[in-house]
């Protein structure tokens, strides 16, 4: 049984680049462009891993962190936030909405993986 | 002590044959994509004689050139025999389809490379450039064409 | 490899997001010229935070840090700290001009940061250090942020790391003995924070003790499982930095506390297991930047450049975005298709004659229609909205008109109006063209406007829509309009006339389509010289297209263009000549008459001439061009059919006119040859080719033999 993470982001890029990366290492991903997107996927089906990006059209983020901790299925799954290293404050809103922790960008594919298994 | 000498395969190569004012004439079986009976061409304005015009080939537009006039064999009226020989070779745009009228079809054959002979100059016979060889099948002489040669110039020197 | 195909497939999608946001950054700054906006400023800066992210990610560090300086502006400009201006704007405006010229060369596979990018990246700096107007009216109730100097550029994480005094600097390669005492507060579970992967992540580091203090769980009867009771002291021996300890618990700092005791130095200072507070972030230094060497270009804004903004590749030759609904109307139609065609197959099972053969014309009539629809949805596949087009226009005009300092307002209509992707390309160049001839020659001074009792603001309006096959694009502007008499005195000047031509108004109008004709007192280098009107009369006709001009001295002009829907397939003529029948395509066709014979004259014994209303047309004979047995020779039993290319009219004489109809082009030199005279070849219903004739080259033709025949009878 692979793991299953939900990647949200809306950059299609991005999405696709930590799609590759992780389909490529065994896991099964799905990709959601925003957190409505994600969120509406997310009350209907679980994962074992939040993966988004801060800065997104519709619903950001941090809020989205927000919204899927008060699901049921989500109050514990790890969530990992994407960030620019200038958003210091941004991490603190993250750990505050309930995000498990962050990965800053720019980063690579092995920095990425190695991420993921701190938490998976 | 015997010694036994087994004498080694030597890969032969396809060649389908036809019939053009009375000689027989090879071409490599690869080129040869397909092969089809006397259609209505479609007059082109501003060509060569030996270009007789174009076909529709399943929504491709294929030039049909008249080997006997390209090899100046003389003209023959087209007939029920008359058959297009459809070859593809390499072109200015990728892969050209052209269909090279001929009298009629001969055989497939399946010819040594080792029973080849270089291309004579035989003086008010076939013009050497296109000619890979020539050899002997069946108590006949076959011209083997290098139709790749011959397509391209009869298309740009035209 | 395919992982590299993928990879570079990712790249792909990746430039052309830039592209988008690059185009977004564009209207989002041009819109707040009109007053600042806050949705407008967040959009601008997210698509620049985007842009800046992907290049850091995918490698194109130089991307990054232009960006990066880009982002921190629009970053202040979005919280409030920094106000709008007409110069940021200006900036901003050059800086995504920059970028996309360098997004073009990472394309190209030469990543760098262009020259113009260095003028645009220092003013920055210098704005970003200078000093800030705060924006009258909090635009956003985000909290005023400590920051109002830029961050520097991409720092090694580690900087961040400034969690509590450094018990001791990094050992490097020595062992060392740490006592960690970890107290998470209760909520940790909340987060997902997992005490036993840290400790793993601990594990792999050196070699670990782990002791568990549990006086703080309470009762079994009272214990709320999702809350952490549990603290822990780890021993960890080994090569360890404290850097390393704090990366591990890095994302734990704000709900537990920590404190890291090295055991193994004598003498070392216990760090207590205070709550591990964050020094405020080092107040960054500002960004070394060569402005010293770029003061006298920074004094004011750069010049804007005289060419059109870095090439706009949003339409990229090699793929092509669908909008999900035509994929959609596609699968439905082929849908459709499969199910007429089952119908139909049916009835070659057993047909009973008579009234079976009714359905079977009905089936056969929806398969033709089914057909005909499947090919107009794979079509419209490859159209686009030519708003990708005008969308550089209001940029241009803005430049163009501060720079010859004419008051202009654009109106652009109709840019939902959808064109082949191809046409739409290549129209793009010729419709700059012509909006900067409108400019610059067209539309007057504000001054010499309102002499004339026009309003100071001129107006260009470029406008768009579908007519029959076709798509029009009109370029109308409320100038001067042309000058017939400056325009006869350069046509006589350049000898392009005969001193005692006669012409009508629309003739003379058409004579600026002559190549190098200009009547420009000045050569401006807006218009330039050169790529005159036939230029782009040339490029029009080359789509299969037409273009004409009507003017009103003093009132304005208006140029019309016709093209086709789409290059694949054409409206078309059929003709016979003879037993062979052509093509030809409706737009060069003006109209067909039946020739009077008195309208017919020879001169020098060959030349043959139509009097067409008021002008002599040369009657071009197809069949002796061709080499064709026609009907018969004699004009006057034949139709002439009116065509023109390029301005030049001719009479075509054929046998006689069939059906029009719409015929799908398909090119003759993919397995032969361009033939001139001809356009391509198609295939009709009954399964023969019939060809499509090329007008302008057979006018070429036509008249290459008429003066050689000339030449011969002299």
């Amino acid at each position: 049984m692979t793991a299953t993470i939900l990647t949200v982001d809306d950059s299609a890029s991005m999405r696709q680049m930590v799609s590759f990366t992780l389909k490529r290492a065994g896991y099964t991903v799905v990709e959601a462009a925003d957190g409505v997107e994600a969120l509406n996927y997310a009350r209907t089906s679980a994962v074992d891993l939040v993966l988004t990006d801060v800065n997104m059209p519709n619903m950001d983020g941090i809020s989205l962190v927000r919204e899927l901790r008060q699901l049921q299925a989500y109050k514990f799954v790890p969530m990992l936030m994407l960030t620019t290293e200038s958003g210091q404050d941004k991490k603190m809103q993250g750990k505050a909405a309930g995000a498990t922790g962050w990965l800053v960008k720019p980063f690579n594919p092995e920095k990425l993986l190695a991420t993921i298994v701190k938490v998976l | 002590m015997t010694v036994v000498h087994k004498a080694v395969e030597e890969v032969k190569q396809q060649y389908l044959s036809f019939i053009l004012a009375g000689e027989q004439y090879g071409v490599d079986v690869v080129r040869v994509q397909e092969l089809k009976g006397w259609d209505s061409v479609t007059r082109v304005p501003s060509t060569p004689p030996y270009v007789l015009g174009v076909i529709n080939l399943r929504g491709a537009i294929v030039p049909v050139i008249d080997l006997r006039i390209r090899l100046h064999l003389g003209q023959a009226p087209y007939g029920p025999a008359t058959v297009i020989v459809v070859v593809r070779v390499p072109g200015a745009r990728g892969e050209r389809t052209v269909g090279l009228v001929v009298d009629a079809m001969n055989s497939v054959h399946d010819i040594a490379p080792s029973a080849i002979r270089p291309p004579p100059s035989l003086p008010g016979k076939v013009d050497d450039r296109f000619l890979e060889g020539i050899m002997v099948e069946g108590g006949k002489l076959m011209l083997l064409l290098d139709v790749a040669a011959l397509v391209t110039s009869s298309i740009e020197d035209g | 490899m395919t992982i590299d195909l993928e990879m570079a497939e990712i790249i792909n999608v990746f430039f052309q997001e830039s592209d988008e946001g690059l185009d977004a950054m564009e209207s989002g700054l041009l819109s707040l010229e009109g007053g600042s906006d806050c949705e407008a400023i967040n959009t601008i800066f997210r698509a620049a935070h985007s842009i800046k992210g992907g290049a850091g990610t995918f490698g194109f560090g130089e991307i990054s840090k232009f960006t990066h300086a880009v982002e921190t502006l629009l970053d202040q400009m979005r919280n409030g700290t920094r106000g709008v201006s007409a110069e940021t704007v200006q900036v901003l405006l050059q800086a995504v001009d920059a970028m996309r010229e360098m997004v073009a060369l990472a394309r190209a596979g030469t990543p760098g940061r262009p020259a113009a990018a260095d003028a645009v990246g220092a003013r920055l700096i210098e704005i970003l250090e200078g000093p800030v107007d705060p924006a009258e009216a909090p635009t956003t109730t985000a909290a005023p942020e400590a920051v109002a100097t830029p961050e520097p550029p991409a720092q090694a994480p580690a900087a961040a790391f400034a969690a509590g005094p450094l018990v001791q600097p990094a050992a490097p390669g020595g062992p060392a003995h740490w006592r960690i005492r970890f107290v998470p507060h209760a909520s940790l579970f909340e987060t997902c924070n997992d005490p036993l992967r840290m400790f793993m992540q601990l594990e792999s580091l050196g070699r670990l003790t782990v002791q568990v203090f549990s006086k703080g769980v309470p009762a079994l009867t009272e214990i709320e499982p999702t809350q952490c009771h549990l603290s822990w002291t780890l021993d960890l021996h080994g090569a360890v930095t404290q850097e390393q300890l704090v990366e591990v618990f890095d994302w734990v700092d704000s709900n537990s506390s920590i404190g890291y005791e090295r055991l193994d130095e004598p003498g070392s200072p216990g760090n207590l297991p205070a709550p591990a507070v964050r020094a405020p972030a080092p107040m960054p230094e500002p960004p070394s930047a060569p402005t010293a060497a770029v003061a006298p270009a920074a004094a004011a804004a750069p010049e804007g450049p005289t060419a059109a903004p870095a090439s706009r590749a949003n339409v990229d030759a090699s793929s092509i975005r669908v909008g999900t609904e035509k994929v959609d109307a596609l699968i439905n139609l082929v849908g459709e298709l499969v199910i007429t065609q089952s119908m139909l197959g049916r009835f070659a099972e057993g047909a009973d004659a008579g009234k079976d053969l009714e359905l079977l014309r009905r089936g056969l009539a929806h398969l033709s229609r089914n057909t005909r629809e499947l090919q107009e949805s794979v079509l419209k596949i490859r159209m686009l909205p030519i708003s990708f087009s005008f969308n550089r226009f209001p940029r241009l005009v803005r430049e163009l008109s501060r720079k010859l300092e004419k008051k202009v307002e654009l109106r652009l209509r109709g840019e939902n109006t959808e064109l082949d992707k191809i046409v739409l390309e290549k129209i793009g160049d010729p419709l700059v063209h012509l909006v900067r001839n409108s400019l610059d020659h067209g539309l007057e001074s504000p001054a010499a406007r309102i002499a004339s009792g026009k309003s100071e603001t001129g107006v260009l309006e470029l406008n768009a829509y579908h007519q029959g096959g076709s798509v029009i694009i009109e370029v109308k502007d409320d100038g001067a309009g042309l000058d017939c008499t400056k325009i006869l005195a350069k046509a006589r000047e350049r000898h392009l006339l005969a001193d005692d031509a006669v012409l009508s108004e629309e003739q003379i109008h058409n004579l600026i389509f002559l190549p190098g004709f200009s009547t420009a007192e000045s050569v401006s280098d807006v218009s330039g010289r050169g790529v005159g009107m036939d230029v782009v009369r040339r490029n029009i006709t080359d789509l299969g297209g037409h273009v004409q001009i009507s003017s009103e001295q003093g009132r304005g002009s208006t140029i019309r263009i016709r093209l086709p829907l789409t290059l694949a397939i054409l409206e078309g003529q059929m003709l016979r000549v003879g037993r062979e029948t052509y093509v030809m395509s409706l737009v060069s066709i003006i109209e067909t008459v039946q020739p009077r014979p008195d309208h017919l004259h020879t001169v020098s014994g060959h030349a043959e001439l139509f009097k067409h209303r008021d002008e002599y047309l040369p009657v071009l004979r197809l069949h002796e061009i061709f080499d064709i047995e026609p009907d018969s020779r004699d004009i006057a039993s034949g139709l002439l059919v009116v065509a023109e290319s390029d301005g030049r009219r001719v009479a075509i004489l054929v046998d006689e006119l069939q059906a029009q109809q719409q015929v799908v082009i398909k090119s003759l030199d993919r397995n032969y040859k361009q033939v001139p005279g001809l356009a391509g070849a198609t295939i009709h219903g009954d399964g023969t080719v019939a060809l499509i004739l090329d007008v302008p080259s057979l006018i070429a033709k036509f008249s290459a033999r008429t003066a050689a025949s000339v030449g011969r009878a002299a």
